[in-house]
């Protein structure tokens, strides 16, 4: 992927697919280093199947369709010397807490480091892509923080205007935008 | 400055138009964002057909909607058209660039780009 921010739109995917209510998209930027953590409350997977999708080739199953987006992401961490971690618990374990976690850790100085890209395109995509679904998305950086609660804006929405109408995902896009803009 | 009071005024002026606009949409274009999709370009796509459906105010008559992997990944971004009982017309190794015409011969003119689907390229 050209663009970290794109592993997020792919990742967050997923989460959408295991039919989580919640998504958090979280960001923690050092002068150094950059963490991505994408949180969901969907059904989860099992311990074996987080294997198979960290690393496809390590199975020669063939009945199962195991995508590509996390070894993409896997790859894009380690290969500026950081680190990768999934944690999952399924649903039919533990339906309170079932979910999943994927936490990836960058280090910025490295000549692979991908970077971060147009991620103010990806968050409003993700939420046109799921109206139903709660995002939090917060970007924290050394001298400012980016965040957006879709909770808050449903509050102010009320129910006869979705998220997904163009109007909002546009206030929602300059919103984030004029974030990222300000002075710190 | 963005603020919830602006959205609140959104709200306002979009209460009554929301519920006139169900079951309308007789045009659909699907976006293809599986992680090959999205590798290959398609996230700048799918926001040109968003954008440029709301700025030409299309969207009565045209859905803007993404799915997952086509299954010829070598051809992303895929862009499928779906017309009513009109065959589907699919779009291959599409580019931001493309989106105009796209939007300006088909969706509005009733006309297939051929030079940009399937059939010109394989």
């Amino acid at each position: 992927m050209k663009e970290l921010s794109l592993n997020i739109l792919d990742i967050a995917q997923n989460s959408i697919r295991a039919e989580a209510t919640r998504i958090e998209i979280l960001i923690d930027e050092t002068e150094t280093t950059l963490r991505l953590t994408i949180r969901d409350n969907g059904y989860g997977m099992s311990e074996d199947f987080v294997k198979t999708v960290t690393d496809p080739f390590s199975t020669t199953r063939t009945t199962r369709k195991v995508g590509m987006g996390i070894p993409l992401l896997k790859l894009a961490a380690e290969q500026t010397g950081g680190t990768f971690s999934i944690r999952s618990v399924e649903r039919s374990v533990d339906p309170e807490h079932c979910g999943t976690e994927t936490s990836a850790l960058f280090y910025k100085n490295h000549l692979d480091f991908t970077p971060l890209g147009d991620v103010v395109s990806s968050i409003v995509l993700l939420i046109r892509a799921s109206e139903k679904t709660d995002f939090v998305f917060r970007h924290t950086m050394p001298d400012r923080t980016v965040a957006l609660d879709t909770r808050e804006l449903r509050q102010v929405l009320g129910e006869e205007v979705p998220l997904d109408e163009y109007e909002v995902l546009a206030w929602i896009r300059d919103m984030l935008k004029e974030q990222y803009a300000a002075e710190a | 400055m963005k603020t919830l009071e602006e959205l609140a005024q959104i709200r306002d002026r979009m209460k009554n138009k929301v519920a006139l606009r169900e079951g309308s949409g007789e045009i659909r274009v699907v976006v293809g964002m599986a992680t090959c999709g999205i590798a290959a370009g398609a996230r700048p796509v799918l926001n040109a057909f968003v954008e440029q459906v709301a700025d030409q105010n299309l969207g009565d008559r045209v859905t803007v909607t993404q799915t997952g992997c086509i299954g010829m990944c070598r051809f992303e971004p895929i862009v499928e058209v779906f017309e009513g009982d009109k065959e589907r017309v699919t779009y291959v190794k599409v580019k931001p660039e493309m989106v105009p015409e796209i939007i300006k011969e088909h969706l509005i003119g009733g006309k297939p780009v051929t030079k940009y689907t399937i059939g010109a390229v394989e």
